[in-house]
């Protein structure tokens, strides 16, 4: 196993494993990546970029896919939830 | 509904068929809706829920301006999830020539009694600061509404179906006559009378309509609340509305009640699949960024489309089928067939009924193409 990399999400350092995608890195942790309208906690389905519904904030950015992103180190994360 | 025939079937639980549902139930009559998806699908859900009174020509306003006043009044009763609001239309000049055309709109909206406003290039970017700089100015026409067509179209199904008419959905209509309706299951309803309202499909119809789809593509962002206020339409969109060539597109911008923009639109004839065609949509995210420049950092979340209705002359069919006793046809709304519905509805109830309607229903009558509407 390839050492952890180190993401900081809502501000907190949180250790994950190395090469996976930020939407996967949530699911693991049990952390949902956004809140629908109606206050629904929403997380990756389809892990593909099509289905919208892991979107969080990385490095300053809304909106990004998390399926579509590897987590790196020093990586920070914000989800709406 | 009690036993026996009922006295109409409705092809179709589009915003159109459900609001025709709603009206003939509420006058007491025997109604059976036959929807082969699910109330609101077809054209209604694909939409984008401008309710807009529309100068191009007399029959078209005089449509859309009594129609949007019955969305109104019914303004208390919509469901939250119809998203009724009132955020106005801002029709865009982009130049001198299309100012001047701004200026005729107001002038022609005076005259017929609808309120509308001159904004100035400085109003304009005051109103919508996300607009780019160097526009000439616009028209508000303040009571210009925006729904979420879907959820009204199954309120009005609902409605319908409290006053006593009976829903079937997922029934496909497989052929019909003015009197008997064979369904994809094998069902066969008598009926005194058949309403077809089931948007830009005919195949089930016994006879040809002038009627032809008319595809179009949508985007919606993310949410951004406070945006965009009003729903913005650049005037260039009249030219492209409602000349003829077989693809177009222009900048039409709507503010979601969730704070989401939702980008259109754009028109192709001879198109039949209902698949997102990238230089399309391309196109008319192009002409979007090129009035707001900002939604580009907006990320879109879906995309997707839909068919119109289109007839030779822009405006609906309402009434009686040329050359097929008991058939009325309720089609060929092209884009306005979200805020025309209701109208339709009260219109085909008054000829139905023997009854005079609030304004002559002529220029949407099927007759006039001729009884040229041959048998299929
Ligand atoms: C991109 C786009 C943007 C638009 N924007 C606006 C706008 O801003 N404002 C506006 O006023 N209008 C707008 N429109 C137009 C509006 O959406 C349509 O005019 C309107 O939805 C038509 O409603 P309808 O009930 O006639 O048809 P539809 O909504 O298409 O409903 C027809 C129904 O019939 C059913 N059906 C079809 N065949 C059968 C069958 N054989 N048996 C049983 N059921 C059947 C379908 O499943 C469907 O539910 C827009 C349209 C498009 C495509
Ligand atoms: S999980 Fe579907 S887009 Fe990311």
């Amino acid at each position: 196993m390839p050492e952890p990399v180190t993401i900081i999400l809502n501000g907190e350092r949180r250790p994950v494993a190395a090469g996976s995608s930020v939407a996967a890195a949530l699911l693991t942790m049990g952390v949902a990546a956004r809140r629908s309208v109606s206050g629904e906690e929403r997380s990756a389905v389809c892990g593909m970029g099509i289905c919208e519904e892991c979107r969080v904030m990385v490095d300053g950015r809304a909106g990004v896919r998390g399926c579509l992103v590897t987590c790196r180190d020093g990586m920070e994360v914000r989800t709406n939830g | 509904m009690s036993g026996g025939n009922p006295d109409v079937v409705i092809i179709g639980a589009g915003i159109v068929g459900a609001a025709i549902a709603e009206r003939l139930s509420a006058e007491r009559l025997k109604v059976i809706v036959v929807e082969a998806d699910c109330a609101g699908s077809g054209a209604t859900a694909a939409g984008m829920g401008h309710v807009v009174v529309m100068d191009d020509s007399e029959a078209q306003f005089a449509l859309t301006a009594y129609s949007r006043r019955l969305w109104q009044e019914k303004e208390a009763c919509w469901p939250k999830a119809a998203e009724y609001r009132r955020p106005g239309t801002l029709w865009v000049a982009a130049d001198a020539e299309e100012f001047a055309a701004v200026e005729h709109k107001h002038a022609w909206y005076g005259a017929h009694g609808v309120q509308s406003e001159i904004l100035t290039a400085g109003d304009l970017a005051r109103e919508e600061p996300q607009l780019r700089p160097g526009l000439a100015g616009a028209l508000r026409v303040p009571e210009d509404m925006v729904v979420y067509p879907p959820a009204a179209a199954r309120w009005l199904v609902e409605r319908a179906r409290r006053q006593g008419a009976v829903y079937m959905q997922g029934a496909r209509v497989e052929h019909t006559t003015g009197s008997v309706v064979t369904l994809a299951s094998g069902t066969v309803l008598h009926t005194g009378g058949v309403i077809h309202a089931a948007g830009a499909q005919g195949g089930h119809l016994p006879v040809t309509i002038p009627v032809a789809p008319r595809k179009g593509h949508l985007a919606i962002t993310d949410r951004a609340p406070g945006f965009l206020r009003h729903q913005i339409v650049e005037l260039g969109y009249l030219k492209s509305a409602h000349g003829h060539e077989t693809e177009s597109v222009a900048c039409n911008l709507q503010p979601r009640a969730t704070g989401q923009v939702l980008i259109g639109s754009s028109r192709q004839y001879g198109v039949h699949t209902a698949a997102v065609e990238l230089p399309m949509l391309h196109r008319m995210l192009r002409r979007a960024l090129e009035y707001m420049p900002g939604l580009a950092g907006l990320p879109v979340v879906r995309t997707w489309t839909g068919f119109r209705a289109a007839t030779p002359d822009g405006l609906p069919l309402i009434g009686r089928a040329p050359q097929c006793e008991g058939l009325w046809l309720a089609t060929g709304h092209e884009g306005l067939g979200i805020t025309t519905s209701l109208a339709t509805a009260e219109l085909l109830a008054a000829q139905m009924l023997g009854r005079e309607a609030a304004i002559p229903a002529e220029p949407y009558s099927p007759s006039r193409f001729g009884e040229k509407s041959a048998h299929a």
